[in-house]
């Protein structure tokens, strides 16, 4: 559905992006993240052929972006940071003109939009002003305008920024039936939880090139490496420790408990859980330690930033 | 230019037309919504021609208590363009409103991925902009005329009016699409307003036209007004097209100056060092410089044709102001050879005189040229031309040879000072003309800083030392040759 071989883009003598593949396939959703500058806004403007690549080629739903530009654009939705809404103009007026520059008829824009306007609770809106609108409820309208001419691919950038929990929610419900119905999805985010909450895979953009990319364990994975395993015992560790440094490598050890990795937890873990039976030890609990998205993020960026300051320093 | 326009893609199907219009419905809709917008429009085609009635009929009163009738009688028409001029002038602000103020809401990127064409979006705008003020402007017009013919009889004549409409619209037309080549360079409607003086500045020189067309009583003078507006307005639209197009806009998120960009892009082209990233030898360099002159075609054309359009215009001045006999002898044999004695004293300077007049007439016109479309590089280099035809044709009706004179005094140098000339001008003329519709997949400010390093290149490496060549002939062969010719 979305395909990028070597996309790169050069403003002048700035690189936004760099040699940059991707493939999104049906009913897939990639989630870019990045921090600000990083390229996900340039990205997404060469797929919806608003920036022609200076290298590399794009395909969305079959076409070429640069070669194919309207039915490139007919086969998107896109949402922008800033939904970007005639605050003049009623909700349904807003849908009326976009649906019309997708060739809809008036019937389908009416009872299409009215259904989207439901779903997102805000029927009772949609004759009103946007400019009387909250910025959730904007934001909103926003969706409802790329999802408004059924595309099979939707770009979005922040869908739930400014939305309160209940609106986000019904927001990723919709995300998911659409997912469901074949339609794929790049999703430019800041929310960590809800790219992993959505996502069936993650990249990290920095500066313009993808520099991580996987499913959200195998980032942790391939990043944080394998998760830490902490034991909790009923009584004070006392030198046992030194018993297990043959069988796994011991990260962290409190009174009552530690942590250690291992690469094969499917085999050592047993055998890790009978010694300290052995030495007297009664097991707590054996858990795996939670590693989060936002740790793998900020290990990327933070690499980024380290080198930054080794550079000034040097 | 125009022939370009044409062959280019402006939406003419069903479907385009239907897409511009839905754009377009909206903007009008949106500025009828728009108090800030509506309420001086109003008061613009209601209340001012009302005043401009009650100035026409005070001044008429006025002026005719010293038999001077004439002047309220020329007064009355130019008004009749002011009051088209005011409400149409409001179309500068929705413009700039309608392109960059939606790039500066982000509403402009959520059209962008639309199945809209950039042509489409254009032209849904550019309607957009034109329906209110020009309905407005005739509007106002038209009540302007009517409190005239019910307060004072007067009612103008179908040609001023049509003049009236003819002119209105199109400078609502130039402002909108100047309007658009603003936008397209800028970020914010701050930026855009402030370009918006190279707009407003040239409109109000026009008006001060009109107004002397009128006062002159030179009516049919406005046409010839109304065509060259009508050529700018299609020049612009061009250049708009070209420029109103999603890298353009998208491509840029601060108005700012990079000086440093500018300069290592000049210094690249014109040391050469672009190719291959080293800087070339002399050889190298002069190939490369060379290698321009074929792009230079469309302006040698222009050129030649004005050359030959200058000689035939100067001789046709001659038959039209024929110099009184005293002044025709000035061309007389004896007097050029007895003049080019007389400069004989100043034979060891005249070479560096007559070649640091053609380096700064040379500067001068690409300068001028840069701000003008190369309006007045054209006009500065006709003007010599002008004269050498004009004293040609003085000769001829003298009784004289003008082809002897032309050899005489102009050939030996103009050998090599033309094709300097030539060169120079046409290199600038591509790089005057080229904002109008840069080359593709460059942007405005790459294409104008390549081609202004192009005439750098041409001027520095060619034309200089061609001049330098020509001021040396023109001081020591020419004379020679006008001797052999003439005697003496």
């Amino acid at each position: 559905m979305i395909k990028a071989d070597n996309l790169g883009k050069k403003f002048d003598d700035f690189v936004a992006v760099h040699d940059l593949s991707l493939n999104v396939g049906e009913g897939e959703l990639l989630a870019l993240l990045g921090p600000n500058g990083a390229g996900k806004t340039t990205t997404v403007r060469m797929l919806s052929s608003i920036l022609k690549p200076t290298t590399g080629r794009a395909w969305v739903n079959g076409y070429d972006v640069v070669m194919e530009p309207a039915a490139v654009r007919r086969s998107i939705g896109m949402l922008t940071e800033q939904p970007g809404l005639y605050l003049r103009m009623t909700g349904m007026e807003y849908l009326e003109f976009y649906g019309r520059l997708y060739s809809l008829k008036d019937k389908q824009i009416h009872e299409r939009g009215m259904a989207l306007f439901e779903r997102f609770n805000m029927a009772d809106a949609s004759h009103r002003r946007l400019g009387q609108y909250s910025k959730g409820m904007r934001q909103k309208v926003g969706l409802i305008r790329t999802m408004l001419h059924d595309p099979a691919v939707l770009l979005l950038d922040e869908p739930t920024s400014a939305m309160d929990p209940h609106s986000a929610k019904l927001v990723r419900d919709a995300i998911r039936e659409m997912r469901a119905d074949k339609r794929s999805f790049i999703l430019c985010t800041h929310n960590l939880a809800e790219a992993e909450a959505l996502a069936d895979r993650i990249a990290i953009i920095k500066r313009g090139s993808i520099v991580a990319e996987g499913s959200s364990q195998e980032l942790k994975t391939q990043l944080l490496g394998q998760p830490q395993v902490e034991i909790r015992v009923d009584q004070r560790l006392n030198g046992e420790v030194k018993e297990l440094a043959d069988l796994v490598a011991v990260e962290w050890v409190g009174e009552n408990g530690l942590r250690y990795r291992t690469d094969t937890p499917e085999k050592d873990n047993p055998i890790l859980v009978r010694r300290l039976g052995e030495l007297g030890l009664g097991i707590i609990s054996v858990q795996e330690v939670t590693q989060s998205l936002e740790d793998v993020y900020l290990r990327v960026v933070a690499d980024e930033k380290e080198s930054k300051f080794n550079e000034v320093a040097q | 230019m125009t022939l370009a326009v044409l062959k280019n893609p402006i939406p003419v199907t069903r479907h385009d037309l239907y897409m511009s219009m839905v754009l377009a419905r909206r903007e009008v809709k949106d500025t009828f919504r728009d108090w800030r917008i509506l309420t001086p429009i109003i008061m613009l085609t209601l209340l001012f021609p009302a005043l401009m009635n009650f100035t026409a009929g005070r001044m008429l009163d006025f002026v005719s208590d010293y038999g001077a009738e004439i002047i309220a009688t020329q007064m009355i028409p130019f008004l009749l363009l002011v009051v088209g001029f005011f409400p149409m002038s409001f179309s500068l602000i929705i413009a700039l409103e309608a392109f960059v103020g939606e790039k500066e809401r982000k509403s402009l990127e959520p059209l962008l991925a639309t199945p809209l064409t950039d042509a489409q979006l254009y032209l849904g705008k550019m309607v957009a902009v034109l329906v209110l003020p020009l309905l407005s402007a005739y509007l106002g017009m038209t009540v302007y005329v009517l409190g005239l013919y019910f307060s004072i009889g007067y009612s103008p004549p179908a040609q001023l009016f049509a003049q009236a409409i003819m002119l209105t619209t199109v400078q609502g037309i130039i402002m909108v699409s100047a309007a658009v080549v603003v936008s397209s360079q800028t970020t914010s409607v701050r930026g855009a307003n402030l370009l918006a003086s190279f707009i407003i500045v040239p409109m109000a020189l026009l008006i001060q036209a009109e107004a002397a067309a009128l006062f002159w009583g030179n009516h049919f003078g406005l046409w010839w007004l109304f065509l060259a507006l009508a050529i700018t307005a299609v020049v612009l639209i061009r250049m708009g097209l070209h420029l109103f197009n999603r890298e353009e806009m998208m491509g840029r998120d601060l108005d700012q100056i990079r000086l440093g960009w500018i300069m290592i892009q000049f210094r690249d082209r014109f040391t050469g060092k672009w190719e291959n990233g080293r800087y070339p030898n002399p050889f190298r360099w002069y190939k490369q410089t060379f290698a321009i002159i074929p792009q230079l075609g469309k302006g040698f054309s222009i050129l030649l044709a004005a050359f030959a359009g200058a000689m035939v215009m100067g001789i046709i001045l001659a038959n039209i102001y024929t110099l009184p006999p005293h002044l025709q002898a000035e061309f007389s044999s004896e007097n050029i050879t007895a003049n080019l004695s007389e400069l004989e004293f100043m034979l060891g300077d005249l070479p560096r005189l007559i070649f640091t007049q053609n380096v700064r007439v040379v500067i001068l016109a690409a300068l001028l040229g840069t701000f003008t479309f190369g309006v007045l590089a054209v006009l500065i280099f006709m003007l010599p031309w002008v004269l050498v035809g004009f004293a040609a044709g003085q000769i001829y009706l003298a009784g004289d040879d003008p082809i002897l004179f032309l050899a005489g005094t102009i050939l030996p140098h103009a050998l090599i000072e033309l094709p300097a000339l030539l060169l120079a001008m046409a290199a600038a003329l591509r790089w005057h003309i080229t904002v109008i519709a840069p080359p593709p997949n460059t942007t405005l400010g790459e294409a104008f800083i390549a081609a202004c390093a192009d005439f750098g290149r041409i001027f520095v490496g060619l034309v200089i030392p061609m001049l330098f060549l020509a001021a040396y002939v023109e001081a020591y062969v020419t004379p020679q040759v006008l001797f052999a010719l003439y005697g003496g």
